[in-house]
């Protein structure tokens, strides 16, 4: 059978992997932003937090992700359900890049700018708010972009928890030695990671300020 | 305190230094600076680099606070005032300009008026008056970018926005520093009258003698820290202190260089 036939025979089942795997790094993906965004931000405002913060993410992405499954199966929530332990993981996988963003496109904000902004009398919220955020905001999605990918990537092995996704064709394929199968499973998480690139990389050069 | 009488109200000078020394990581920035501004007089801080002009500018807006000594603006400690209340009613112009890029020249100007709750109405009309103040006249500037002008019409839209909430006190760091010599000449002299018809009072920091001579009504000299006296553009021309006469000097070579006297 041509891996041709294989995708057609199977592809409601494929289908149905997909939308999981979206599902799953979508949620990802929201909870890595609205911790990941206020942690950068945090960073720039605070100087002394950021070796805490930007290590401790440093160190989360440095664990492998098979170990980091592991680890947070006895964490009592979590660990009783597939799909919030793999999601839990997935995200601390994702924070680095949108912390180490968000922070640096903040501190990229001219200095001229910032100094004109409070020299004019605007608060320190304003100029978070109207200033620097706009201003951050293309930096920002390029972690956004490369922390999603990742995501992609990564979220196929949550299915060696039972989080399902396409990493089930994946890991049933090696169980079986069936490259068909496996294929089932990495094509669509590549063609995945890169339709995100591509939409979010557009994005992005959309919202970048011109000089 | 007694009451003030209005006669002493109107001579309380708009800015005021008291022995102000600022010392950061034990180097002593400002050492024992005294010195007032009347109400619509330019004083013009001259000096060289590092000699704490921008130093003593920062602590009129409360950017900077001295680490001993008092800065009162219109009489009043800028300690005690509310910094954002204090910087919303003084017009501040760098000389990198710090034009917001991602707003408008429009967005720009009307900052001020907007985060003061102004109707919109007020706004437009404030943000023509502006433009038509500082000599960009007309619609063709009023969508643009920043990056789309060049740096004369940037530093206008700088002073536009500076002036929009109508502020009483104007502070200038080297305004006209990152100009060609040519479209620095034409401000100034723009300023000079834009000055005589607004009568604020105004703060220049510049390390340029005709500058100095051209926009201030006093000129005070600062050396590394200090600030030895403040003289009147006549003053300063016939000034016996060898600085000012180094400054003269300096212009003199251009004069002669013109082949002028």
């Amino acid at each position: 059978m041509s891996p041709i036939q294989f995708f057609l025979r199977h592809h409601q089942e494929i289908l149905q992997a997909t939308l999981e795997h979206i599902w799953l790094v979508g949620l990802t993906m929201i909870f890595a932003i609205a911790i990941g965004v206020p942690l950068g931000i945090l960073v720039t405002r605070k100087p002394w937090l950021s070796k805490p913060i930007l290590g401790g993410a440093n160190i989360a992405e440095t664990i492998p992700s098979l170990a980091l499954f592991g680890f947070l199966l006895p964490v009592p929530w979590l660990g009783g359900r597939a799909d919030r332990l793999a999601i839990a993981a997935l995200t601390l996988y994702a924070l680095l890049p949108i912390i180490r963003n968000t922070s640096a496109g903040i501190a990229g904000v001219d200095r001229a700018v910032r100094e004109a902004a409070r020299g004019m009398g605007m608060t320190d919220r304003q100029i978070l708010f109207q200033v620097e955020l706009p201003l951050s905001f293309s930096t920002m999605l390029a972690g956004i972009r490369i922390a999603t990918v990742l995501t992609i990537g990564i979220a196929t092995i949550a299915a060696a928890v039972g989080a399902g996704g396409l990493g089930e064709f994946i890991f049933r394929g090696l169980a079986m030695v069936n490259d068909q199968l496996i294929l089932a499973g990495a094509i669509p998480a590549a063609l995945l990671a890169l339709a995100a690139d591509f939409v979010l990389g557009a994005l992005e050069r959309r919202l970048r300020p011109e000089r | 305190m007694a009451p003030r009488t209005p006669i002493e109200s109107d001579r309380q000078p708009a800015i005021e230094f008291r022995h102000v020394h600022y010392t950061l990581s034990n180097r002593e920035l400002l050492n024992d600076v005294s010195f007032s501004v009347a109400r619509g007089e330019t004083l013009v801080l001259l000096g060289r680099s590092g000699a704490g002009k921008t130093t003593a500018l920062k602590m009129i807006n409360r950017l900077l606070v001295p680490s001993s000594g008092e800065v009162l603006v219109e009489g009043k400690l800028t300690t005690e005032w509310d910094p954002i209340a204090l910087r919303r009613k003084i017009g501040y112009v760098i000389q990198d300009i710090g034009l917001f890029p991602h707003y408008t020249v429009t967005q720009n100007i009307s900052l001020i008026p907007r985060l003061e709750h102004w109707p919109p109405d007020r706004v437009r009309e404030r943000v023509k008056e502006m433009l038509e103040t500082v000599g960009l006249h007309g619609k063709t500037f009023e969508h643009r970018y920043p990056h789309q002008l060049s740096g004369g019409q940037r530093q206008r839209v700088g002073v536009a926005r500076a002036l929009a909430a109508d502020p009483d006190i104007l502070l200038m760091d080297e305004p006209f520093g990152a100009l060609d010599p040519m479209t620095r000449g034409e401000m100034q002299n723009e300023f000079k009258a834009l000055e005589r018809h607004l009568g604020k009072t105004v703060v220049i920091v510049t390390h340029d003698v005709g500058e100095a001579l051209v926009l201030g009504t006093r000129i005070g000299l600062m050396e590394a820290g200090k600030l030895a006296r403040v003289y009147s553009p006549h003053d300063f021309v016939h000034a016996p202190d060898p600085m000012a006469a180094a400054y003269m000097a300096q212009l003199r070579v251009y004069d002669e260089a013109k082949g002028g006297k």
